[in-house]
């Protein structure tokens, strides 16, 4: 019995994860692969050809999506560590209120916080015209509808999932360490090169782990924010599945970013070294 | 250690299970248009519950909900009423597994675009078929534009809500111009300030006009001819952006100076004092119509008809636009209403004069003329159509 504790304990979770992850997933498997219309219906064909097609089609998104999460989670590390770090280091006793600040936007709809965004950077807007109205930019500068306003807005709705784990990570790094580094002829920068910087990378890949996968993934900010050409994956997997009711070419295209961030995760998880990556599963 | 006979079983049942999965498709639907006796039969069976579930889009009714409230005292039905329909696509993707599956929606009517969805609705038997016996006010009251519509013969399964027109819309601080032709949506002169919808209906109709081609009557090649010169449009710069409901917002902010726009949304703008015009352009313009209908496994269908019916007497219907602002299928509206501008005073009775008056929600027969339908499309043609616009909208 004692022996069986822990399994059946674990035995919500495993159903958790069986009815609303696996069954899902080998049944949108099924459909990438039929072929069929919503009016006629769909019948299982083997068509691996769903996949080249819906590839073939829709690369360029594809790729836009990858370079559009890339970027905004490269922008948020350079943003999001030095938050972290400070929060961590200097926040002192006002640490949980540094913290709340950072989340409070999140008491707001991530579609309404975007559009708020649209709002504030809209070309004749309060911050623009402003500055139009000062002849400080010319008549026709505008940020709404280019790479530049969506990727920043990838940014901005994603960065407290950078920032919260690499302060965590940060948090626990005691500082005696540091100053055991110091007594041992550190400078302060190499104390942070070579001691506090590799105690937070299990943070770092944490905070990329959960800011590179949704961004990628999502369809909000280009559709608000984006202009005739910032189309991403996901406004396709959502024109797919609902206007055009192409289940099978959606959920190919679906799988098809689930194995490329798969990919690129597995990558990144073998240059960072697998005992960290480990170590930030595990907490 | 050897392998059992039991584990054997456990992998080949697990391969099993998964090739159950595999084989299980997503079942199709396609309904043969019911017979009449059995139209007859469902409706001799069915009661009134004293209850109804409304389903709608935003601002389609009063905030204070008063012709509802007054169908409940009337009728002694009680309603709930739900804003819950933001897009066709979306709405038809959401409830097409439910129903599909044979279960009820929740909704007792649920209010569609004419368009592919719609035809959807109808094609895979999701819509029940009305029985117009029980509809005198519709019958009496609704224009006779609103009884021939090529979507729905005979109103067998839908009768309108509210009608609306698609057309241009500028902002009249940046464009100087009186806008008329829809060439202006082309024009370099305008470059990155126009917007276009993300609609694949709406986009390849206005393209089709700019050509001088009919939707209703367009053929494959058109449609092509269309995606060319909407491709053109946008390589060169000259869409900012595709919209959807959001276009509105950046014709009045200045974000674009000129989109394509529905035209209660503009009405309302100018109500409220800001500097946009409306223009059908005169190579034609697109007429659409939200209608009601009764979704398959409706708990309450006798008390959705008689809802229905009832939004149809002339008092209840002006009520209504004056509020929507948009075309009513019921034609004794305006004079309801101007009847109301005369004994109204100051503000109200300057708003009422300007609605009857506005060729936006009592077009005329030279603007109906101008107007045309969405393309009947099947499902084979669709998914030549939309992958052609889409194309464009999605780059």
């Amino acid at each position: 019995m004692r022996r069986l504790t822990p399994y059946l304990l674990a035995l919500p979770s495993w159903m958790w994860l069986g009815i609303f992850l696996v069954v899902p997933m080998a049944a949108m498997a099924s459909v990438s692969l039929q072929t069929g219309n919503a009016i006629d219906g769909f019948a299982m064909t083997f068509s691996f050809s769903n996949y080249s097609d819906a590839l073939g089609r829709y690369s360029t998104q594809l790729l836009r999506s990858l370079l559009y999460g890339g970027l905004a989670t490269v922008a948020m590390l350079v943003i999001g560590y030095p938050v972290a770090y400070w929060i961590a280091f200097k926040g002192g006793t006002r640490k949980s209120v540094y913290l709340f600040l950072l989340l409070l936007p999140f008491f707001v709809s991530f579609v309404l916080r975007t559009i708020s965004w649209n709002f504030l950077l809209s070309d004749n807007g309060i911050l623009f015209g402003t500055l139009k109205g000062w002849g400080l930019l010319p008549e026709d500068f505008h940020v709404l509808a280019t790479t530049f306003a969506v990727v920043g807005g990838l940014t901005y709705n994603f960065l407290p999932f950078m920032i919260l784990p690499i302060y965590v990570a940060l948090e626990r790094v005691d500082p005696r360490v540091i100053e055991a580094a110091q007594d041992l002829y550190a400078t302060r920068t190499a104390a942070f090169r070579r001691v506090v910087l590799p105690l937070s990378l299990p943070g770092v890949f944490a905070g990329v782990l959960m800011t590179f996968v949704p961004a990628t993934a999502d369809p909000i900010n280009a559709q608000i924010l984006g202009g005739t050409a910032n189309t991403m994956i996901g406004n396709i997997i959502q024109t797919e599945y609902l206007t055009n009711l192409n289940y099978p070419t959606a959920s190919a295209l679906s799988f098809t970013l689930m194995a490329v961030l798969l990919v690129g995760i597995f990558i990144y998880a073998r240059a960072l070294g697998t005992e960290n990556v480990l170590e930030a599963a595990a907490r | 250690m050897p392998r059992s006979r039991r584990d054997f079983f456990r992998v080949t049942g697990f391969s099993a299970a998964g090739l159950a999965l595999a084989a299980c498709g997503v079942q199709g639907q396609k309904a043969a248009p019911p017979k009449a006796d059995a139209v007859k039969d469902y409706w001799a069976k069915q009661t009134k519950h004293g209850k109804v579930v409304f389903a709608n889009w935003p601002e389609y009714m009063p905030e204070d909900q008063a012709p509802l409230k007054k169908f409940q005292q009337a009728t002694g039905i009680s309603y709930e009423y739900k804003e819950v329909i933001q897009e066709n696509a979306e709405f038809f993707g959401k409830a097409d597994p439910v129903l599909r599956a044979g279960q009820p929606l929740g909704y007792d009517i649920v209010v569609m675009t004419n368009g592919v969805q719609l035809q959807h609705m109808i094609d895979l038997g999701y819509a029940t078929p009305l029985d117009h016996a029980q509809l005198p006010n519709f019958e009496a009251n609704a224009g006779q534009k609103y009884k021939e519509r090529a979507y729905d013969p005979g109103n067998k399964y839908t009768v309108p809500y509210t009608s609306g027109v698609t057309g241009i819309a500028y902002n009249t601080k940046y464009v100087d111009d009186d806008i008329t032709s829809i060439e202006a949506l082309f024009d370099p002169k305008y470059k990155g300030r126009v917007g276009m919808m993300g609609d694949a209906q709406e986009i390849g109709n206005f393209a089709m006009f700019a050509l001088g081609i009919d939707p209703e009557k367009s053929t494959e090649a058109d449609w092509k001819k269309a995606g060319e010169k909407l491709k053109a449009q946008r390589d060169d710069g000259i869409v900012r952006k595709y919209y959807d409901q959001s276009y509105i917002d950046a014709v009045a902010k200045g974000d674009v100076w000129l989109s394509m726009a529905w035209s209660g949304d503009v009405f309302q703008r100018q109500l409220a004092g800001e500097p946009v015009k409306f223009v059908v352009p005169e190579e034609g313009g697109t007429i659409w119509t939200d209608n009601m209908l009764i979704p398959k496994g409706a708990a309450n269908p006798v008390d959705a008809l008689m809802l229905m019916d009832y939004l149809y007497q002339p008092v209840v219907a002006a009520e209504l636009d004056e509020f929507i602002q948009y075309v009513t299928p019921v034609p004794a509206v305006q004079d309801l209403l101007r009847e109301k501008a005369k004994t109204a005073k100051g503000k109200d009775k300057k708003a009422l004069e300007d609605m009857v008056d506005s060729p936006l929600m009592f077009p005329s027969e030279a603007d109906y003329a101008k107007l045309r339908s969405y393309t009947p499309l099947t499902t084979q043609q669709e998914q030549v159509f939309n992958p052609i616009f889409q194309s464009i909208t999605q780059a």
